[in-house]
């Protein structure tokens, strides 16, 4: 280890990489471009997961949405084409007989003008039970969300997204206690939340009145708009999706084979396909790293070849002068070592520059594509070391490759 | 100090092979000053690089300072090529982007000798060949004739037992030629063994004994008579 810290092993590489400047410019630029592009890669990809998680982490995201339509075959003495209503007594059916739910929210839905004083904006309304703030969290900033008071007796209230407090109000306003007129009816503003990036509400902001009063207020009776159900971890959600339905389709007289009776969306499904492309990605990434690295490694060995072949003459002083077979090959492999370990650590800065440069320019504000591009240091410290055992493994060729001929024919060489 | 007895040498071709060295016996002994001619082809080179554990022998023996060669591995080889031979080449052999002084301190170097004392050394073996000056200057720097005293300098450097040089001279005017010449002479007077191949008769003149090579035996090997020095 001592020739580690030998002056004269570092002059050596530094003469050697002098000799060739350009060719080992242009190699180590190969293994450079394979680490930069692993934790460019890496980063990115973990920052797309960290936004989806950041989208839905809010959410209960074993559920299912439905919703009813028209049916689309003749059943039971009925036409085709009958208009089809969720009622309230689903709910109870749905609770009682279907295993595995959590929640099942109903909730309600239409757009109407809201107005404050003399400043007004059109948002969708919805009536909305206490337990939607268990399916999608809401991240209230003044006040409360409806609660069961709320729902028992009518009342007119209701919770705002801060989008719309921005739109209504005057900056500083403090908004609870205010009114706030839908349809010529007041309603008094009990809490106001701040929007994941995941608008649910819809471009125009949602605001929350009691399910109970958007029945009264809109002439609903005990209908239904449409149902939020989330299912228990250990259940599957399309299971659950399609026992639903199936249940719906029995409880409303329709044909269980009629799959347009009842429109969902599973929610489910879908983070579960971003998921598995996500990882896709992970795992292409690393594919497309680590082939550019081992590509970038033998380019390194290949440079180190030619060397050693131009520099047979100088090798056979060497050994004439006493120089020991492994002497000259750790002075190979350590150059081969040192190659590869500079360029994997100007790849790994240039690589991390690039992530703070994305996080600065996409990973900011609302609409941010990326959160917290990183990768974390093991994922680094594995690269690298990997880095320097195909080094060292690759300046294997070369290093045998120079002890290989006689010192009388590498002296003989021009 | 060198002691051949019935030495063979051939090289492969293709085929065939080419007997170089057909049973030499020579002995040279510690501080003699000996030098090999012969014309071109003759096996001189073959001879010295044998001696000078660059190649192998085929059959017959050799004693380095009493030890008997045989099987050496390259290790091995190269340790005793270290404590016991320096080398002078004819196209000197100096490393280019290594100075003088650098170039003198190497074989010290795989020694196992410390930095300072490479330095130290190598640089009073400059002063002893002339070139204390000259010390920091790159080989593209020198004349032929400074390069061959860098290169005696570090062939000295190890303090070995016996000094190899093949056409030393070959490459350098006849001033130069005798100057070098004259540098060996007076490392010879102080005790070291000197084995020199030449082409050229006034050289061969300058050394001790003559050993003259044809194809591949020993046709002669005398005293060189002295005239007398004043
Ligand atoms: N590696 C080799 N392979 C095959 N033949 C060789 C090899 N080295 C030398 N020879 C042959 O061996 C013979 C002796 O070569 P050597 O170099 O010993 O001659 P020399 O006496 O030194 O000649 P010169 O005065 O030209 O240097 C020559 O015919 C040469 O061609
Ligand atoms: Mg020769």
């Amino acid at each position: 280890m001592k020739f580690l810290f030998d002056i004269d092993t570092w002059q050596e590489i530094y003469s050697s990489i002098r000799k060739n400047k350009i060719r080992t410019a242009i190699t180590i630029i190969g293994v450079m471009w394979g680490i930069f592009l692993l934790v460019v890669l890496l980063g990115a990809a973990k920052g797309v997961e960290n936004n989806f998680n950041k989208l839905f982490g809010s959410f209960a995201t074993n559920s299912v949405f439905i919703w009813a339509q028209s049916t689309s075959k003749p059943f039971k003495g009925f036409q085709e084409g009958r208009k089809l209503t969720l009622k309230m007594s689903d709910l109870k059916s749905i609770r009682s007989e279907i295993k595995g739910l959590d929640f099942v929210v109903p909730r309600h839905q239409t757009q109407a003008v809201a107005t404050n004083n003399f400043k007004s904006g059109t948002f969708g309304i919805y009536g909305d039970y206490p337990e939607l703030n268990v399916v999608q969290k809401k991240d209230l900033v003044y006040g409360r969300f409806i609660n069961e008071n709320d729902i028992l007796e009518n009342k007119k209230v209701c919770v705002i997204e801060e989008e719309i407090y921005k739109q209504l109000f005057d900056k500083d306003e403090y908004p609870i206690g205010q009114y706030i007129k839908i349809n010529n009816i007041n309603y008094k503003l009990v809490g106001m939340y701040k929007e994941g990036s995941l608008r649910t509400g819809g471009p125009q902001g949602s605001i929350h009145i009691p399910f109970t009063t958007f029945q009264q207020v809109y002439n609903r009776g005990n209908t239904i708009g449409w149902l939020m159900i989330t299912g228990k971890p250990e259940f599957d959600i399309s299971q659950i999706e399609a026992d639903v339905k199936l249940l719906l389709k029995n409880l409303h007289k329709v044909n269980p084979e009629d799959n347009r009776a009842f429109g969902s969306f599973n929610l489910g499904e879908r983070i579960a396909q971003v998921t598995g492309f996500l990882t896709g990605m992970q795992f292409l990434t690393w594919f497309v790293g680590i082939a550019t690295l081992i590509a970038g490694v033998f380019a390194i060995g290949n440079i180190l070849l030619i060397t050693v072949k131009e520099r047979t003459k100088e090798i056979g002083i060497r050994r004439a002068l006493g120089a020991k077979p492994w002497e000259i090959k750790r002075q190979i492999i350590l150059e081969s070592v040192f190659l590869t370990s500079v360029a994997g650590a100007l790849g790994i800065i240039g690589g991390g520059l690039v992530l703070m440069l994305i996080d600065a320019t996409m990973g900011k504000g609302h609409d941010a594509s990326l959160t917290n591009p990183t990768v974390d240091i093991p994922v680094i410290l594995i690269a690298f070391a990997t880095l320097v055992f195909l080094g060292t493994l690759i300046g294997l060729i070369p290093a045998q490759r120079a002890v290989s001929i006689k010192p009388i024919e590498a002296l003989r060489e021009e | 100090m060198i002691k051949l007895h019935n030495l063979h040498k051939s090289y492969p071709i293709g085929k065939d092979s080419l007997h170089v060295l057909k049973g030499l016996d020579l002995h040279i002994r510690e501080g003699e000053f000996v030098s090999i001619m012969g014309s071109s082809g003759s096996g001189k080179s073959t001879l010295l690089n044998i001696v000078g554990l660059l190649d192998t022998h085929d059959s017959g023996d050799y004693f380095l300072n009493g030890q008997r060669i045989e099987n050496l591995n390259e290790k091995k080889a190269a340790i005793l090529r270290n404590k016991f031979l320096g080398f002078v080449f004819q196209s000197f052999n100096l490393i280019n982007y290594k100075n003088a002084l650098e170039n003198v301190a190497l074989p010290l170097y795989y020694k196992g000798i410390g930095r300072k004392e490479r330095q130290v050394t190598a640089l009073q073996y400059l002063e002893k060949v002339g070139l204390k000056e000259r010390a920091y200057h790159l080989p593209s720097e020198l004349s032929g004739g400074e390069k061959q005293r860098v290169a005696i300098a570090r062939a000295l450097v190890t303090n070995p037992k016996v000094v190899l040089a093949d056409e030393p001279t070959g490459a350098l005017d006849s001033t130069t030629s005798h100057s070098v010449m004259e540098l060996l002479k007076e490392i010879n007077r102080e005790g070291m063994t000197v084995f020199v191949i030449t082409h050229e008769e006034d050289i061969a003149e300058e050394t001790d004994r003559i050993v003259r090579l044809r194809d591949g035996v020993i046709i002669s090997d005398k005293r060189v008579i002295k005239k007398a020095i004043v």
